[in-house]
C-alpha cells in the first residue's frame, strides 16, 4: 500500500470516526427528546417539558459539532476520493443528496423551530417540531448507511464500456438488502448508547443529590429502554446483520471471528489473539460448533476460513478481529448492566444503590467505544475493496494530492479536532452541571420567574 | 436532462449564496457596526436559528454534484484540495463560534468568538469568491479530467477580484438583511453601512464585468448567441438601481435587490461557462461539460425525480421556518 493512500485512509478513518461520535448522540437524543416532548404534550406535566429542554441544550451543541465536522467527509468523496467518485457517483450518490435533502434540511431547519421558536409557534407545532427533528436525525441515518451499504455489496449497477459503473435500478441501490439490518443494527446502538448518557448523568445527579426528579425519571427511562436496546443490539439486529456479512463477505467474516481454517462445525473464539503468520489463534477459548450455528442456523455448517483466499484479498486481520471482539465483548457487558438495573428498579432500590449508580455513571464512554468498534469492523474489515469486489481502496484515491498534503491537513484537523473536543466536553459540563430547570410544583402551568 | 441538472445545480448554488450570503453578510459586518453585548447578540439572534438551514443547501448541492457530474466533483474538489480543506476549516470556525459564543457570559469568552465569526465569515465569503473566479477563469485541466491547484494558481488577479466582489455583495446583502432585524442605533448604523456598500458593489460589478470579457472573450459571444441569457445582466442591473432606491428607505425592497443581484451574478457566470462545467485553459478538448462529466442518463432521471420531490418539500419548510423568524429581533430567555 502506498504512502498517500495510507495518508488518505487515515484522513477519512479519522475525520469520520470523529464525526461519529456526534452523530450518535444526536440520533439517539432526538428519540428520546420527542419521547419526552411527546408525554409532556400528552400529560402537560412540566418535568417532561424540562426534561426535554435539558436535553435539547446538550443535543444543540453535538449538533452544531455533528455538522461541522459532517461536511468536511462529504467533500472528502471529492477531495480524497475523487476516482471513487468518478468511478461510482452516478450510482453511490443518488442517496447522498437525498440525505441532505428529505433528512438534514428537516433536521436542521425544525431544531431552530424547538430551541427558539417556543414563544413564537402554538404548543402543537412546537411538539410537532420535535418530532420533525426526531425523524430528520433517524432518516438521515438511512441514506447514509445506504452508501455504505452500496460499497459493503453494491447492487443496482451495471458496468460502465468507458470505465466505472453507472445505475441500473435506483430502487434497488435505494432499498440495498445489505443496508436495511445495517440500518437498524446502526440506530439501535446509537439509542443504546443514548440510554447509557441518560442514565450515567440521571446516575450523577443522584449519587450527588441534585435535581431528585428528574434523576429518578432518567435513571428509569435508561434501565427500561437501556434493557430493551442492549437486547435487540445482538438479536435481531446484530444477528441479522452478520448474517448479511456471512452471504456477501466471506472474507470480512472469516476476519471478524480469526478462523483461518475452513471447518465444518466451526467454534467460536469468544477470546483468543490472531497470530497471522501462523495463521491460527494463540490461546483461545472456544464454544465448540457456535460459529456454524450463528452463520448458518445448524451446528454443523462448514464455515469458509481465511487461508482459501489469496493473502492480497485478506483484510488487516487483528485490527478487524480486536474490534469486532470489543464491540461483542462490550455489548455483551450493557446486557448485564441494564438487567440489573431492571432487577434494582423492580426492586425499587435503583435509586438508592450506589454502587449501581457509580457503575452506571462510569459506563457512560463505553457504548461510544463499541459503536466506533462497530464501524471497524464494518469499514477495516471490507479492506482491500473500495467497493466491495469492483474497486480496490489503492484505486480510489485522488491521484492528484500527495502525501505530504494530506498528512499536512490531517495534523490539522487533529488539531481543530482536539480543540472542539474540549471546548465540547466544557460546555456540555457546564450545561450539567447548571442542571435542568427545578420545577417546583407540576401543576403550576407558570415556572414563576 | 444534463442540461436540466447544469441549471438546477447553478439554481442550488444560487439559492445558497442567496440564504446562507446574509449570514456570511452578516458575519463579516457584525464586528464593525453592532456595538456591545446586545447589539451583537441582536446580529447573531437574527440569523442564529436559520444559519444551519442555510448551509445545508451548500450540502444538498455537493451531494447533487456527485450524483449528476461525478467527474466534475472530482476533479474540481481533488484539484483544490488544499484550499477546501481551508475553506472547511472556516465552515468549522464559523459555525462553532455562532453556537458557542452565548455558552457562556463572559466578555473575553463572547470577544473571542465575535472575531473567529468575523474572520470565518468574510474569508469564506473570499474563498468561495476565489473559487467562483477560477471556475469562470478556467482551470489547467489535463487530458485525464484532473488538475493540480497550487494557491499560486489559484490566487490569480482575476479570482481575487471575484473574491472581493463576494464578499462587498454577501456584506450588503447581510447589511440589507440586518435592516430588516434591527433597531434603534444598529439600524440607523446598518443602513448608512449598507447605503456605502451598494456603492462599493456597483463599482467591483462594473469591474468584474469587464474583467471576465477579458479573461474569457468567449462568455460575450454566449450572452450575443443566446440573447436569453441577458436576462441574469438585466437582474443584476434591475437589483442595483432597485438598490439605490431603496438605500435610505423600504428595507424589504432593499434585500429583495441585494437578493436580486446575486441570482443575478451568479446566473451570468453559470451563463458564461455553459455547458461547460470546468472549463481546461490547456485544451478545449479536455473541458469537462454536461456531456462529457455527466453521469448515465437514467442516473441523471433518477436523481432529478428522488431529489426534485424533496425540494418542493424544503421548500415549503423553509419558507414555513423564515416566516415563523420574521419581522425584528426580540431577544429572549431562548436565543444566543
Amino acid at each position: 500500500m502506498g504512502e498517500a493512500v495510507f495518508a488518505h485512509r487515515v484522513q477519512f478513518a479519522f475525520t469520520v470516526m470523529f464525526h461519529y461520535l456526534f452523530p450518535i448522540l444526536t440520533m439517539g437524543l432526538s428519540f428520546f427528546i420527542a419521547l419526552l416532548s411527546t408525554l409532556h404534550f400528552a400529560t402537560g406535566d412540566k418535568r417532561y417539558l424540562a426534561a426535554a429542554r435539558f436535553w435539547a441544550k446538550i443535543f444543540a451543541i453535538n449538533f452544531a459539532i455533528g455538522v461541522v465536522t459532517g461536511i468536511p467527509l462529504e467533500f472528502e468523496f471529492g477531495t480524497n476520493w475523487s476516482r471513487f467518485s468518478s468511478f461510482g457517483g452516478g450510482v453511490f450518490g443518488q442517496t447522498l443528496p437525498m440525505e441532505g435533502v428529505y433528512a438534514f434540511f428537516l433536521e436542521s431547519g425544525f431544531l431552530g423551530l424547538f430551541m427558539f421558536g417556543e414563544e413564537r409557534v402554538p404548543r402543537v407545532v412546537h411538539w410537532l417540531s420535535s418530532l420533525g427533528v426526531a425523524a430528520g436525525s433517524l432518516l438521515s441515518g438511512y441514506f447514509i448507511v445506504a452508501v455504505d451499504a452500496w460499497m459493503q455489496h453494491p447492487v443496482g449497477y451495471e458496468l460502465d464500456p468507458g470505465g466505472g459503473v453507472r445505475l441500473r435500478s435506483f430502487w434497488a441501490v435505494l432499498l440495498n438488502p445489505y443496508a436495511g439490518w445495517q440500518y437498524a443494527h446502526t440506530i439501535n446502538g446509537a439509542l443504546l448508547a443514548v440510554a447509557f448518557v441518560i442514565g450515567g448523568i440521571g446516575a450523577f445527579y443522584a449519587l450527588s443529590h441534585r435535581h431528585r426528579d428528574f434523576a429518578e425519571l432518567s435513571l428509569k427511562m435508561a434501565v427500561i429502554a437501556g434493557l430493551i436496546l442492549s437486547l435487540t443490539q445482538a438479536f435481531p439486529t446484530g444477528d441479522l446483520n452478520s448474517r448479511n456479512v456471512v452471504r456477501y463477505q466471506p472474507t470480512k467474516l472469516a476476519t471478524m471471528e480469526g478462523l483461518f481454517h475452513t471447518e465444518k462445525g466451526a467454534p467460536l473464539a469468544i477470546i483468543g489473539m490472531p497470530d497471522t503468520e501462523n495463521q491460527r489463534l494463540i490461546d483461545p477459548i472456544y464454544v465448540p460448533r457456535f460459529l456454524s450455528f450463528l452463520a448458518y442456523g445448524h451446528f454443523s455448517a462448514s464455515v469458509e476460513g481465511l487461508s482459501i483466499y489469496p493473502r492480497e484479498l485478506w483484510p488487516p486481520v487483528e485490527l478487524t478481529y480486536y474490534a469486532y471482539h470489543i464491540m461483542v465483548g462490550l455489548g455483551t457487558i450493557f446486557i448485564a448492566i441494564m438487567l440489573a438495573g431492571v432487577f434494582l428498579l423492580w426492586r425499587k432500590r435503583l435509586f438508592e444503590n450506589r454502587w449501581y449508580l457509580w457503575i452506571l455513571m462510569l459506563a457512560l464512554p463505553f457504548p461510544y467505544i463499541a459503536n466506533e468498534a462497530g464501524w471497524v469492523v464494518a469499514e477495516v474489515g471490507r479492506q482491500p475493496w473500495l467497493v466491495y469486489g469492483l474497486l480496490k481502496t489503492a484505486n480510489g484515491t485522488s491521484a492528484n494530492v500527495a502525501a505530504g498534503e494530506t498528512v499536512f491537513t490531517t495534523l490539522g484537523f487533529a488539531g481543530i479536532y482536539a480543540m472542539l473536543a474540549m471546548l465540547f466536553l466544557f460546555l456540555v459540563g457546564r450545561v450539567i452541571h447548571q442542571g435542568p430547570e427545578e420545577i417546583e410544583n407540576p401543576s403550576v402551568v407558570d415556572s414563576g420567574r | 436532462m444534463n442540461v436540466v441538472w447544469f441549471w438546477a445545480l447553478a439554481a442550488m448554488l444560487t439559492a445558497y449564496a442567496a440564504l446562507d450570503g446574509y449570514d456570511l453578510g452578516v458575519g463579516s459586518l457584525h464586528l464593525w457596526i453592532a456595538h456591545g453585548d446586545t447589539e451583537r447578540r441582536i446580529a447573531l439572534n437574527a440569523i442564529g436559528p436559520l444559519w444551519n438551514g442555510n448551509e445545508v443547501w451548500l450540502i444538498a448541492s455537493g451531494g447533487m454534484l456527485v450524483v449528476s457530474f461525478p467527474r466534475v466533483y472530482a476533479s474540481g474538489f481533488s484539484g483544490f484540495y488544499l484550499a477546501l480543506i481551508v475553506a472547511l476549516w472556516l465552515l468549522i470556525l464559523r459555525g462553532v463560534s455562532i453556537e458557542f459564543r452565548s455558552q457562556m457570559d463572559n466578555p473575553l469568552w463572547k470577544a473571542l468568538w465575535d472575531v473567529s465569526f468575523w474572520l470565518g465569515s468574510w474569508l469564506l465569503a473570499l474563498l468561495l469568491g476565489v473559487a467562483l473566479g477560477n471556475v469562470v477563469r478556467g482551470l489547467p485541466v489535463g487530458a485525464d479530467g484532473y488538475f493540480q491547484g497550487s494557491f499560486a494558481l489559484l490566487l490569480n488577479p482575476y479570482s481575487l477580484l471575484v473574491g472581493i466582489l463576494s464578499v462587498l455583495v454577501l456584506a450588503w446583502h447581510g447589511a440589507n438583511y440586518l435592516r430588516l432585524k434591527a433597531e434603534d442605533a444598529l439600524f440607523e448604523r446598518t443602513l448608512h453601512t449598507s447605503a456605502r456598500l451598494w456603492l462599493l458593489v456597483v463599482i467591483l460589478t462594473a469591474l468584474t464585468t469587464v474583467a471576465t470579457y477579458s479573461v474569457r472573450s468567449d462568455a460575450a459571444h454566449k450572452f450575443i448567441s443566446h440573447p436569453v441569457a441577458l436576462i441574469f445582466p438585466a437582474i443584476t442591473l434591475a437589483g442595483l438601481v432597485g438598490g439605490f432606491f431603496c438605500r435610505r428607505a423600504n428595507d424589504r425592497g432593499a434585500f429583495r435587490s441585494s437578493t436580486l443581484v446575486i441570482v443575478g451574478l451568479m446566473g451570468s457566470a453559470a451563463a458564461s461557462i455553459f455547458p461547460d462545467l470546468l472549463t481546461s485553459t490547456l485544451s478545449p478538448a479536455y473541458s469537462l461539460s454536461v456531456y462529457n462529466a455527466s453521469s448515465s442518463p437514467h442516473a441523471l432521471r433518477a436523481a432529478f425525480i428522488a431529489n426534485a420531490i424533496g425540494m418542493v418539500g424544503v421548500i415549503a419548510y423553509s419558507t414555513y421556518i423564515h416566516r415563523k423568524f420574521r419581522g425584528k429581533v426580540r431577544l429572549g430567555r431562548h436565543g444566543y
